[in-house]
């Protein structure tokens, strides 16, 4: 098993932070617009340096999504920001028609996603939303894993014509990808070859398959894991060709099992190569309030679940 | 982008009489009940009630060029319909001023058509710059287009029609709040003041009570006008246009009847939804004689 060294645990929100403000240097036509979350979703940096292109809407989503959708309307490149719950599912229909069927160039950036936002409890605590998103004709889904892929998602975004989702969350977690790694929309990272497993693991749980993958090797396992930053374009080929040579797959992520990674790989297996699956995921079920640690321990989101999720699929492999 | 060229641009008609515009908008409304007709669908009523606006708008008030289209109308005026459901009116007058063929009229509603039910951007139609039909979005999408010109350096007019029934949406409310806090003073809006909805009068669902206290509550100028008169209409809309750049929206409530021009459609929510029989279309096109029909 390869070794992750990092110096430092960050939020992947500062990383959208630190990558909006340099968006704000380079790149002249990003505009930000956020719904009274400034500090939580780390936009202070853009807010100082780029006042004249930052559009505080106050608690009213529906609206900045449509000011977005206007905004680009003269070239303007807009990032919307407010957490995953109010960037999704509060304003579906406003991303469906205004955003989406319109196909404009709008770039829907989400904190706070999933359990690990903690305390605060379901209300806030959306395991819904990639779903959602990945249903949209057309809309790209991002949920990157660390700070530095965060941050290079958040500039790789800018460069991209048509609707983004991109998803982060609150906890800080060890920042491990390489700060000068390139950001390939649609494109997995391969983080450690193996053979006997592949682990398919998305935003927080990538880090959590890592820690899976160093206890499986104690136990002679060798698990194959990949990060698959984007759902949507799902990297069909990179997942395909590692699935047939472990012959077993495991998906990981901080979301429902309904309409997530897990049931997008799930759906290409089933077409092209139909194996062994496991989901490491929220089984229909809402959060609630506790620490990120306890949450992702009670709902079955860490290692100790991957692990398992591997051992039982690993039964299930043709012998 | 590129700037339009003077050659290219579809100045202001200043010059065109209220004669000539009347004759323009019978044309419209010709265009406007055969579509319906053609595919016993559509929404006549509000497309007739408005008619007069669309038709003021982009054959004499605002500066825009049909072709070749630019989505982002650097330098032009710009139009957003809310109310996407009197698309008929909105492909007629975009038909009629140049963004794509008028034959293509005859496509609306049909399989592999540009021309949907509701207003896309489905396959590029020209003059379409974003969807609407599900209600309550477009003041916010004018909004940010009007925030995208002032960021460009871009002098010209952001110009956008709602429903009355639609202000039931909150969206409405949301974009009503925030345009006057951020000063989009490059923002005229419409609201079709035809007091019908679908299930029966405006007062008698919603309640929209008094939208001139309202609209000024939250920190709009607001004008009162009647919308199926060119002369009344015009001149709100010139003062409308002098009071821009002072820091405020404004709004202009303009009194409509539904099916204006129709006589048995007029005044009632009845024809909201419904297109006209054979004979009813024929009754219709005698009311809406022009001198020179030029029908698609």
């Amino acid at each position: 098993m390869k070794d992750f060294p990092y110096t430092e645990s960050k939020d992947t929100r500062s990383g959208f932070g630190a990558g909006l403000h340099e968006l704000g240097k380079t790149n002249p036509n990003v505009v930000a617009l956020c719904a009274d979350l400034i500090g939580s979703l780390k936009m202070d940096a853009f807010v100082k340096d780029f006042p004249e292109r930052f559009f505080q809407v106050g608690i009213a989503e529906a609206n900045m999504m449509g000011l977005a959708a206007g905004l680009t309307i003269g070239g303007k490149i807009p990032f919307t920001g407010t957490f995953a719950n109010f960037s999704t599912g509060r304003v579906y229909d406003q991303i469906r028609q205004s955003i989406a069927y319109s196909g404009k160039n709008v770039k829907i950036c989400a904190s706070h996603a999933g359990l690990t936002l903690g305390e605060d409890g379901a209300t806030h605590q959306i395991l819904e939303d990639i779903g959602l998103m990945k249903m949209l004709p057309h809309m790209t889904v991002i949920n990157p894993c660390d700070y530095n892929q965060t941050k290079a998602a958040t500039l790789a975004i800018a460069d991209y014509e048509g609707p983004v989702y991109l998803r982060f969350g609150r906890p800080v977690v060890p920042n491990f990808t390489p700060a000068d790694q390139q950001f390939e929309i649609g494109k997995g990272v391969l983080l450690n070859e193996g053979a006997d497993v592949s682990i398919f693991a998305t935003g927080h749980l990538v880090w959590k398959a890592i820690l899976a993958g160093k206890l499986l090797a104690e136990k002679g396992i060798n698990a194959e894991i990949i990060n698959i930053h984007t759902i949507k374009p799902l990297d069909a080929r990179m997942i395909l060709e590692s699935a047939r040579k472990t012959r077993c797959v495991v998906t990981a992520e901080e979301h429902q099992m309904n309409g997530g990674l897990g049931d997008s790989i799930a759906q290409l297996l089933a077409r092209e190569e139909p194996l062994p699956l496991e989901m490491v995921a929220v089984n229909d079920s809402f959060g609630e309030s506790g620490t990120p640690d306890q949450l992702m321990e009670k709902y079955g989101l860490n290692e100790t679940a991957i692990v398992a999720a591997v051992e039982k699929v690993m039964a299930r492999k043709a012998k | 982008m590129a700037q339009p060229t003077a050659s290219e641009t579809h100045a202001p008609e200043a010059t065109k009489s209220v004669a000539e515009l009347q004759q323009i908008a019978a044309q419209v409304r010709r265009d406007i009940v055969r579509m319906v007709h053609a595919v016993n669908s559509g929404h006549p009523g509000g497309s007739l009630g408005c008619t007069e606006l669309l038709v003021s708008l982009y054959f004499k008030v605002m500066k825009h060029t049909p072709e070749p289209f630019d989505m982002d109308g650097i330098g032009q005026d710009l139009f957003f319909l809310s109310n996407g459901h009197i698309s008929p009116v909105f492909y007629s007058v975009l038909a009629r001023s140049g963004y794509f063929p008028v034959s293509e009229l005859a496509t609306f509603r049909k399989l592999n058509s540009r021309l949907q039910g509701h207003p896309a951007t489905h396959e590029h139609l020209p003059g379409i710059r974003v969807a609407s039909g599900s209600l309550g979005q477009g003041l916010s999408v004018a909004t940010g287009a009007a925030q995208a010109k002032k960021l460009n350096g871009d002098d010209r007019t952001v110009f956008v029609l709602m429903g009355d029934g639609e202000l039931e949406e909150g969206q409405i409310w949301e974009a009503a709040l925030y345009a006057p806090h951020h000063k989009v003073d490059n923002l005229i809006a419409f609201v079709d003041r035809n007091g019908q909805q679908i299930d029966g009068p405006t007062e008698k669902i919603g309640g929209l009570g008094d939208l001139r206290a309202k609209f000024e509550a939250f920190g709009w100028r607001v004008l009162e006008t009647d919308g199926n008169q060119f002369e009344t209409l015009l001149a709100t809309i010139e003062e409308a246009q002098s009071l821009l750049g002072q820091g405020v929206p404004v709004m202009v409530l303009m009194d409509t009847q539904m099916g204006f021009g129709v006589d048995f459609m007029m005044g009632s929510h009845k024809w909201h939804g419904v297109a006209p029989n054979d004979e009813q279309l024929a009754t219709a096109l005698l009311q809406l004689e022009v001198e020179k029909a030029s029908d698609y």
